[in-house]
């Protein structure tokens, strides 16, 4: 059993965009060039766009298939989605950002408010609100909120996009963390080879 | 000092807004919603028909309200026979007619605030968890706050002017459908009423002033809770 299986034809405006993925890998990319479709992808593995046709299985569970008819909503995908705009919610605290998706953790929880505001190092900027935070504390955020809504699976849109290097440094070694310690299913979305080198175990190209 | 007539005329005003508004408030927010969000067929027409009253003459939107609400009218007798409820020549109809005339000023402004909502808040909040009636209740509804307040303060003061359609549908009984705008057209119909006028009419001044002071003053309260986090 792979953990990712998927095989979906996504159609944008003017274009259709495929992915073909098979991978035994837990942490995989998907690269190419910026415009070539990879957030569409992401969105259609998360619920948020449907594909045109195809199948989407994440470590033995399908969250989409064509041919018999399974769609799930994008609330029982049970996905992290660290999306490349964050997305905070911007009337919310930090702390209520954090914890938005906490009541709907599947199961045990992956981890704790306080273990997950001292892995990202974000436990001083609880009580703030998004918009008097830096592009770096955001991501973070975001990705502690995808964390704590205990996902399944995470997907990672570029998440060290338009960062500088010292961030960029701090957010992959959050990603690295997370990778050993919750051995969560991760597909990341970079145009980055540096970065999907280090992370990834597997790449494929869109 | 307001004699008991004045003061039984301002506790009607007051009675007949903020029931029209409290009334009206979740049809406006609905139709604000399916105005912003939705695209199908009639959009066009149902966008004009929720403006008609903005644009018509009051006198003309009471003389319709008595058409169809009146004890003759389909939705009247209909309403009569199964509630028991009447609206013509009752603080009721002043109530409808009100709420009425407000319902365009409201969406309009509701519509505003929840066109200003990234919908991508929303698919964010669907992934983590949260069901479509989650997501409007934790996001879109808080984040279309200001909109409603905008709304329930324009729709309070448009209700306490009323004058055309109430006078046309509900008409001008004292301590039923006599509503301020009313009591003050009265009283200057009467020689020597002039005093009498000038009270309501400090009382009509006051009572916009106050809806706009109160929430001018809810405004801030929410920027400044918003700003400690800039502060902390």
């Amino acid at each position: 059993m792979s953990v990712f299986d998927i095989d979906i034809t996504v159609k944008r405006p003017g274009r259709r965009i495929a992915l073909s993925l098979q991978a035994d890998e837990s942490v995989v990319a998907i690269t190419g060039p910026s415009g070539i479709g990879k957030t569409s992808v992401l969105d259609a593995i998360a619920g948020l766009l449907r594909p045109l046709e195809g199948r989407i299985a994440v470590a033995g569970r399908v969250l989409f298939d064509r041919a018999s008819g399974i769609d799930l909503k994008p609330e029982e995908r049970g996905c992290g989605y660290v999306f490349q705009d964050s997305r905070l919610f911007p009337h919310l605290t930090v702390e209520q950002n954090l914890t938005f998706g906490l009541r709907h953790a599947e199961g045990e929880a992956l981890t704790t408010l306080a273990e997950c505001a001292d892995l990202l190092g974000i436990a001083h900027l609880l009580a703030r609100r998004p918009r008097a935070l830096s592009g770096g504390e955001t991501r973070r955020i975001a990705i502690g909120r995808a964390l704590l809504r205990g996902p399944r699976f995470l997907l990672l849109d570029e998440p060290l996009a338009s960062l500088d290097d010292d961030r960029r440094e701090g957010i992959l070694q959050v990603i690295e963390r997370i990778r050993d310690r919750f051995a969560l299913p991760m597909l990341y979305v970079s145009h980055n080879p540096e970065e999907v080198r280090r992370l990834a175990g597997k790449a494929v190209a869109l | 000092m307001l004699s008991p007539t004045e003061w039984q005329i301002v506790a009607l005003s007051l009675k007949v807004s903020v029931v029209a508004i409290a009334c009206v408030l979740p049809l406006a927010f609905a139709l604000a919603w399916v105005l912003a969000r939705k695209r199908f067929p009639g959009m066009l027409l149902l966008d004009a028909l929720v403006h008609l009253p903005l644009v018509l003459p009051p006198v003309v939107t009471g003389w319709l309200l008595l058409l169809s609400f009146g004890p003759r009218g389909p939705v009247g007798r209909l309403l009569n026979d199964a509630f028991g409820l009447a609206f013509s020549f009752h603080w009721t109809g002043a109530a409808l007619a009100a709420a009425v005339m407000a319902l365009p000023l409201m969406v309009r402004a509701i519509r505003l605030s929840i066109e200003a909502i990234d919908t991508r808040l929303e698919s964010a909040a669907r992934t983590l968890g949260a069901g479509p009636w989650e997501a409007f209740r934790r996001v879109t509804l808080p984040l279309a706050a200001p909109g409603v307040l905008a709304a329930l303060v324009l729709g309070f003061a448009r209700s306490i002017g009323e004058f055309g359609a109430t006078i046309t549908f509900a008409a001008n009984i004292p301590g039923e459908t006599r509503t301020l705008p009313l009591g003050i057209y009265t009283a200057l119909q009467v020689p020597g009423g002039e005093t009498q006028v000038t009270r309501l009419a400090l009382v009509s001044v006051a009572l916009s002033l106050g809806a706009l002071v109160v929430s001018e003053w809810l405004a801030r309260r929410g920027a400044a809770g918003e700003r400690k986090g800039h502060v902390l």
